[in-house]
Parts: structure tokens; sequence; C-alpha cells
């Protein structure tokens, strides 16, 4: 039988500008985020190169300004987000037995906004110098009166276009994980990747606000001489500080909650065992989330606050090593008594644990506000998030890499080569940042272009180099293994690890357009291990076969976002002069920022008076999937 | 400098409390790492194994041993952490004993005023070894953040009448080095200055010498140049503005804006004698510091030696 009405199927790039389908966003989101995370590695290389040597003049002093502001930004919003957002697109709806996310159109929005901002902070590179006052972006440095260039304005700008896509990301995972769960997957059944996922898309819906707000202030600051920050005329600079670190704080959770995720199915899979204490783990996580918002002062311990605010954020922020400790030990109770297989996933996530344990005790001694004093905006700070960040958001995010790559590739990635990036990676990393605790303690200030002889820096500051230098090593053998592998044919089965647990794992790989023939019933925790040990193959369908509902492709999401970039360079480049000439009448009037603003407009009018309600695929069009009759 | 060497009561308050995390901590790693180990050797799968583990749920007993123990440990730490808190949070400014300074910091330079004594400098702290030293600390400009590794934690500069207090104490005589901790600007890395401690007695030869009128050049022409070129924004002894580094006896202090260290043995790329590194300096600050509102002064090489020989004889007996 045809389909009732026509439906408009793009093939090539057209396929991918329009797609609403959570796997290729999924995708889209891993492309994009590996791409910017090569660019800030690369910003990282080049700051370890300037710092390996004292008084070095490799890169200019605000050159490495610019340097380091661009390597924070972009590692936390263009590389460590997306790439989270690429697993939970790719495997949140597969977890839980949806055939998509709530949102398909608003998905694709939350990709290329997402986008658009990213490519437009990096515009700066090439338009007169990039944002250079941190990646905390700390007022007054950051106020017109000492950035006179136009670095900032695409600092504000650009994360807030990002933004946008993140909120909106954040706001389709919560409504998809309450509405669109399989029969019978109730809260306690789902898997633990889903759990954070949800507990990261919650945090993200209370934190983003605030970095919208705060950027915006800054915005009227930069754009239009407001005063919020600029203290000369009554503004307040601290007052940036605590908005940043309301949204910051939360964000370093909602970062590493999805690599907790990530790291629970790993162990439990490849040690063929069930999550040990999974309504702890469940609690745990729920516990960090919520203490997360409560411990933002921990950043401004040196502001001045005064000892009553320092000694409660210094308690809380201890509090969260009980959660965070819970986790530890369930993961090593996973492993105990299991029967463990060291794939390259597990390398990352056994990896993972011990050196995560060590972020996370230097958090703890971070929290104590007088050893704070001395510990603060040194380079033991830096060595403490990047063990957190790198030691536990991008090992999760690799090891999650190759667990699901044939799940989202229908390939599975070299094993070793695989394992050879395991290593050059993991012992990088440590020589990077182990010795970077001891460089911060003997008094070396973090964010320094350069540093002087004779201090006792100089060795090992040269260790922390090489350390990056074969860390850069591990990240291409990743990509040779990426390119080897897309070569090979697409051979992956089902449960290409043999020991899958939950839901993805009972359909091919890669998963089709529609995910579930039938919406699966789920019966228990690791709703698949439990059908195999009673010796079913696949799992019981909760419904006959029939049409399946499919939203439609749409171009407007990537329009939207191509306006809103135009929008921003035209508010951003307003103020300046140009003459008389047809530039300055079209930007002085600000009438580029209001065409980008009306191409944005225009396509939600579009897609609020078009009514589309997507097609069918019609039971006889679901070739090569045997059915189960219910 | 380092954290790890305290040369006060302070930074050594500071270090007990990171002794007992780091020692607290250092167990914890060792409890993780050595669990972890024993589980990946003694629980690593065999070649063929095709046997499935024991489906543990979890064990009540032991999540809670592992939600308590940490909470003692919190406490353990939790206790002293608040106690010194508030300790250190001990407001002087208004103790007559005290040695009361004002700090200032400016791209990229500090400035040092002895409200009490009616003394400006910059760039050097000098102070006496047998009192309290209390620091209120803003800034002109951007934020800072005033750090002596080896005598105190730091304390940010905050704009806009936002002033932080602080103490420290600094029993040994010596010369000891600080920073700036927070990214204010290109030359934030070279934001450094020293921190001179000195007896009782040489602190008030100190204060005296440097309310001492100070002397123009003799050669009417090089104090011409002075007057028209240098002290349009500095100050020496009673001569010139305010708005910039004070002058008065840079010729006996450890450093010319605040990153060449004088020394007769050069060593590094950073150090000279005390006339060559000014010379270094005027000839091009933004080579030395880049971003610096030093401006590059129209001067002959003759001048600028003049000027640079004139600077490094004024001395301060202290």
């Amino acid at each position: 039988m045809a389909h009732g009405h026509a439906v408009k199927r793009y093939s090539g790039l057209m396929d991918w500008l329009t797609t609403v389908d959570h796997k290729k966003i999924g995708i889209l989101y891993l492309l994009a985020g590996g791409f910017f995370f090569l660019v800030g590695g690369l910003e990282a290389l080049l700051i370890r190169i300037q710092l390996w040597k004292p008084l070095n003049d490799f890169v200019a002093a605000h050159t490495f300004n610019e340097l380091l502001t661009m390597h924070g930004t972009t590692m936390i919003f263009l590389a460590a987000m997306p790439m989270i957002f690429a697993l939970m697109n790719a495997i949140v709806p597969l977890q839980i037995g949806a055939r998509d996310v709530a949102f398909p159109f608003v998905n694709a929005i939350g990709f290329w906004t997402f986008f658009a901002g990213g490519v437009l902070l990096n515009v700066s590179w090439f338009a007169g110098g990039a944002p250079d006052a941190g990646w905390t972006a700390y007022a007054p440095l950051s106020t017109p009166t000492y950035s006179t260039t136009h670095g900032l304005d695409y600092y504000v700008i650009g994360l807030q276009i990002a933004g946008i896509g993140t909120l909106v990301g954040g706001i389709n995972f919560l409504v998809t994980i309450i509405n669109m769960r399989a029969p019978g997957m109730s809260f306690m059944r789902m898997p633990m990747f889903t759990w954070t996922s949800f507990i990261t898309s919650a945090l993200i819906l209370f934190a983003f606000p605030a970095l919208a707000v705060g950027l915006a202030a800054m915005m009227f600051d930069r754009l239009f001489s407001g005063n919020f920050f600029e203290p000369t005329n009554g503004g307040n600079a601290v007052l940036w500080e605590h908005i940043f670190w309301i949204f910051g704080h939360p964000e370093v959770y909602i970062l590493i909650l999805p690599a907790f995720g990530v790291i629970s199915e790993v162990i439990s899979t490849f040690s063929r065992k069930r999550l040990f204490g999974y309504s702890s783990m469940v609690f745990a996580t729920v516990l960090i989330g919520f203490l997360g918002f409560m411990v933002w002062a921990h950043h401004m311990f040196t502001t001045g606050l005064g000892p009553v605010a320092n000694a409660l954020f210094s308690i809380a922020t201890m509090l969260i090593a009980v959660p965070t400790g819970i986790k530890i030990f369930n993961w090593l109770f996973t492993m105990w008594g299991g029967s463990i297989r060291f794939t390259t996933a597990n390398l990352f996530a056994i990896g993972f644990v011990p050196t995560f344990v060590m972020g996370g005790v230097t958090g703890v001694m971070l929290a104590a506000a007088p050893a704070d004093f001395q510990y603060h905006d040194s380079y033991f700070v830096v060595a403490h998030f990047h063990y957190v960040i790198v030691g536990g958001l991008i090992l999760g995010v690799f090891a999650g890499l190759f667990y699901w790559w044939p799940k989202m590739f229908g390939r599975m990635l070299d094993e070793t080569l695989g394992k050879f990036c395991f290593w050059t990676f993991y012992i990088g990393f440590h020589l990077t940042f182990f010795v970077q605790h001891f460089l911060g303690l003997m008094g070396m200030p973090r964010r320094v272009w350069t540093y002087l002889d004779g201090l006792g820096f100089n060795n090992l500051n040269l260790i922390s180099t090489i350390g990056a230098i074969l860390m850069g090593i591990g990240t291409i053998a990743f990509l040779l293994n990426v390119v080897i592998t897309a070569l090979k044919p697409k051979n992956a089965s089902n449960d290409p690890w043999e020991d899958g647990r939950t839901l993805e794992w009972t359909i091919s790989s890669p998963a089709p357009e529609y995910n579930f023939l039938q919406t699966p019933l789920v019966r228990g925790y690791d709703a698949f291990w439990k059908e195999k040990m009673e010796g079913k193959k696949a799992m019981v369908p909760a419904e006959p076969i029939g049409p399946i509902h499919m939203p439609s492709p749409s171009i407007l999401p990537f329009v939207m976002s191509v306006g809103l970039f135009i929008a921003g360079l035209g508010f951003m480049y307003a103020k300046g002069d140009y003459g008389t000439g047809i530039w300055a009448s079209i930007l002085n009037n600000h009438i580029l920022a209001i065409f980008g603003l009306a191409i944005t407009l225009g396509c939600m009018f579009l897609r609020s008076v078009y009514d589309d309600h997507g097609f069918h695929i019609e039971p006889d069009e679901l070739h090569g999937d045997k059915g189960v009759k219910a | 400098m380092s954290t790890l060497r305290p040369q006060g009561p302070v930074a050594e308050e500071q270090f007990g409390l990171m002794k007992l995390t780091i020692l607290i901590m250092v167990l914890v790693v060792v409890i993780v790492f050595a669990i972890a180990v024993y589980v990946i050797i003694r629980f690593r799968r065999r070649p063929g194994d095709k046997s499935i583990p024991a489906q543990v749920e979890g064990n009540h007993k032991l999540e809670i041993i592992w939600t308590v123990i940490p909470i003692i440990l919190l406490i353990i730490l939790g206790v002293p952490t608040v106690k010194s808190v508030f300790g250190l949070a001990k407001d002087y400014t208004k103790d007559p004993n005290a040695v009361q300074v004002k700090v200032t910091a400016h791209q990229y330079w500090w400035e040092f005023e002895y409200p009490n004594l009616g003394v400006k400098t910059a760039q050097e702290l000098m102070i006496p070894n047998d009192a309290i030293i209390s620091i209120e600390a803003k800034t002109a400009d951007v934020l800072h953040s005033f750090w002596i590794p080896s005598l105190a934690g730091k304390i940010d500069t905050n704009p806009g009448g936002n002033v932080n207090v602080m103490y420290f104490e600094a029993p040994k005589t010596g010369v000891y080095l600080g920073k700036c901790a927070e990214l204010c600007g290109p030359s934030h890395s070279l934001m450094d200055f020293k921190v001179k401690v000195v007896d009782r007695a040489s602190f008030d030869r100190w204060v005296a010498a440097m309310k001492n009128p100070v002397a123009l050049p003799a050669d009417a022409e090089v104090a011409e140049l002075l007057n028209k070129q240098c002290l349009s924004c500095h100050a020496i002894g009673g001569n010139g503005g305010p708005a910039f580094p004070n002058l008065t006896g840079i010729g006996s202090r450890e450093s010319v804006a605040g990153i060449l260290m004088n020394t007769d043995q050069p060593q590094y790329k950073n150090e000279g004698t005390v006339k060559d590194n000014l010379i270094k300096w005027i000839e091009d600050p933004q080579a030395v510091k880049p971003g610096t509102l030093m401006p590059k002064v129209d001067l002959t090489k003759e001048q600028i030696e003049a000027i640079s020989d004139y600077l490094a004889g004024l001395k301060l007996e202290y």
C-alpha cells in the first residue's frame, strides 16, 4: 500500500541537514563535538608548547590568553556538551524502548543552534581576536572598558545561541524519559545511563537559564552600554561571579553524570553482572544533582564573601563526597565476583574509577576554604578539574563510544588500535596533569603565559608538555581507528558484546529508522538480560505490528540557526564606524540583525501555520524484520 | 615561595589543614586502589569462561559502611575547617599594634600604602617581622588576587569600594615572592611583587628614609628631562604625581617593574644589574610587560642611560 500522502525523502547532504531522526542527530552531535574537541585539543597543545620552558615566547601574551579562554570555552560548551548529547541522542530512546525523542523537530533545533553558536564563537579567531578573559569571563576584564575587541562579543552571543540548543535539548530529554518509556519500564527499571541523562537534563533545565540571564546582561553591557557589571557606573563585578557559578557548578555535574551512567553500563556489561546497589546508585545521582546547586560559592572563597558563607559552602561541598563515594564503591563491587572482560570500552571504564577518585579527593581538599586560599587559581585547581573532566568525562565518553559504536554505526571499532589509544591517552593524561598538582602547591598560578626560571617549575612543566603530546597521539589513534572501521563492512550483530543487558541490544546494529518494530514489554531491570536468562532470544512485544508513525524531515531548524547566526553578527558589529557607505547603513541601523531575526521568526511562523502530521511506515514496507505476532 | 614551606603562622595553619586533608585523602585513594587492583586481577575473565556470575543486587551492610565512614571522615575534616575559616577572618584593621597596609592592584603593578605611617610605595611590600600585617585590598581596574604563597593564601582585589581584608605575620626576615593569581590581562603572569621582611629597627629607618626629601639629578638637563618625562606620572620623594608606581628608593629594590630581578650575577633572561634592568625597561616597556600602561618615552640612548643612572642611585638606608 502506498502512503496516505506524499512524503518528502531526502538523500545525501540534504538528508543530514533536514533530519529529525535522533540517531542521525546523535551522529551530527558526535561529528561537531569531535571537531571542536580537536580544535580545543590543538589549543591545549599550543598552551603546553608555550609552557614547556620558562620565559618562552612561542606565542604572544595576548594570544596565550585567547588560547586559554577558547580552550576552556570550546572544551566545555562545544566539545564535552555535544559529545554527551551525542550519546544521549543515540542511546536513551533505544534504552527506554521509544521510537524517537518526544520532540524530534526541537531536537534538530537543539543541534543546529548549538552548531551555529559554536561556529560563531570560533569565527572570532578570523575577525580580529578571540575572547581573552578566561572561560569565566570575569568582569571588569570582560567589560568594554578593558576588552575593546569584538572577542567577548563573540563569547556572549556565541554562547547564548549555543545555550538555546542545550536548553531545548535538556527539556526534550526530560519529556522523552518521563513520557516515552516502553510498557513496564518504571523509573526504577530504567538503565543507569538513562537515569543519569534524566538528572542531567533536569540540571540543564535549572542551570542554563542562569547562564542565559547572565549572558544577556553582559550582552547589554557590551552592546548597549548597560551597567550590570561595570563598577565605575554602579555595576557589580562580583554579581557576575555569582551568576556564572550558579550556572557553572551545576554544569560540572551536567557533564559528569552521563559519564557516570556510561561507566555503570560498561562495567556491568563486561563484568557480566548486575549493577551493584542500583537503587543507591539512583539515589546518589539524584543527591549529587541536588547538592550541585548549593555549592557554587566554593569557586569564590577568595572573593571575600565572609566566614559564614565560606564555612557553609565548605561543608556543603564536602557533603558531595558521600554520594560520589557510594558510586565508586558500587562500581568496584559490581566487578567483585564478576567475570571481567577487558575490552577497550571496559579499559576506559576501569581506568576511569581510580582517576575519578583522585579528581574527587582533590575536590574535597579544595572544599576546605582556608586551604583553598592557597590552592585557589593555582595549577592545583587546573590539575583537579582536568582529573574530573578529562579523567572523568572524557574517559567516560571514550568508553561509551567504544561500547555503543556498533549500535551507532553497525561496525565494531578495532580493539588493538583501541587499546593503543587507551594506553597512550591514559598515560599521557596522568603525565600531563598529575605533576600539575605539585606545580600549584609550589606557587604557580593558573592562566599564566610564562613563568620565571629558577623557581623549580621547569622539569614538571616539561613532563606535563610531554604528557599532552602523548594524549594527542592517543586521540590521533582514535581518529585512525574511526577511519579504518568506516572502511570495513557493516557486520555487527544485534548484541555484539554478547553480554548486553539493556533494550538497545535487542534491535539491529545500527537501529532501523523506527527503532522498534514492536514496542517491547519490559518485565524488570536489565530487561534484555532477564529475557536471556530465561532462555529467550528477544523481547516480548507489547503491541502487534502496525503502521509506524514517523515525523517529517525539515530544513527549518537549520535555517532558524542560520538566522540566529546572522543576527548575532549584526548585533556585534552595529556600533562600529563604517563611514557612510552601504555597510554603514546596514550595520549601524541594525538592519542585518533584524534581517537575521526575521529569518528565525519567519521559520517559527511557518512551522506554526503549516501542519505537518508526518507519515506512516506501513507494515508491508518493514522489510527485513521479522515481527513476532503479539 | 612554595606553599609547602610555610614561613609564617597563617601559611602554617593553612599548610596544617592541607596536610590533614592530604592524609585522609591518601588513605581513601589507597583503599580504592587496593580494592580496584584486587578485583581486576582476581575476577578477570579466563578464556572460554561462559559461566554467569551471581547477579547480586546489593548489600545493605556494605552500603551503609561506605556511606557512614566518609561522613565520619568529613566531620574530622569539617570541624577544623570551620574553626580555621573563622580564625583567619579576624579583622585587624582597627588594631593599633598591627601594621596597616592598603594594597591597591593595578594592571600590572602593586601599590602599597601605609596610611598610619604616611608612606606609599610600589612593587615591594616592606614589613617588620614582629607585628601582624593587616591588609586592606582593592583594585583600581580589573580583578587581581593578592598572593604570597609562603606567607598566606590569597585574597581577591575587587573594584568599586568592595574592600577585602586579611592578615598575616612573617616572623622570619627575608625576601618572599608575591604573585597575582587572577587573570587580569596579557601581563598577568608577570605581575609579581616582593615582600621584604626586616626587623623593627630597620623598618622604622626605612619609614623615615621614605619621608626624606630626595634631591633631583645634579645635571640640570637630566633634572629637566626627569621632571617632564617621568614625574608627570611617577613620584619620587615629595616630587611628582601619584597615579603610577612610586619610585622612591627604587635603587635598593629587588626588582624593576616587579619582574626584572636586580642582581650583580645575572643567571637568567630576566636578571641584570639595577641599571641594566632600568635601561631595558625604559627602552621598551611593552617588550618586558605586554599591555602595560607605561609608554615607550621618546628618549635618546644617552638620556635613558642618564635617567637609569640617577634612578639606580636612589637607594634608601635602612
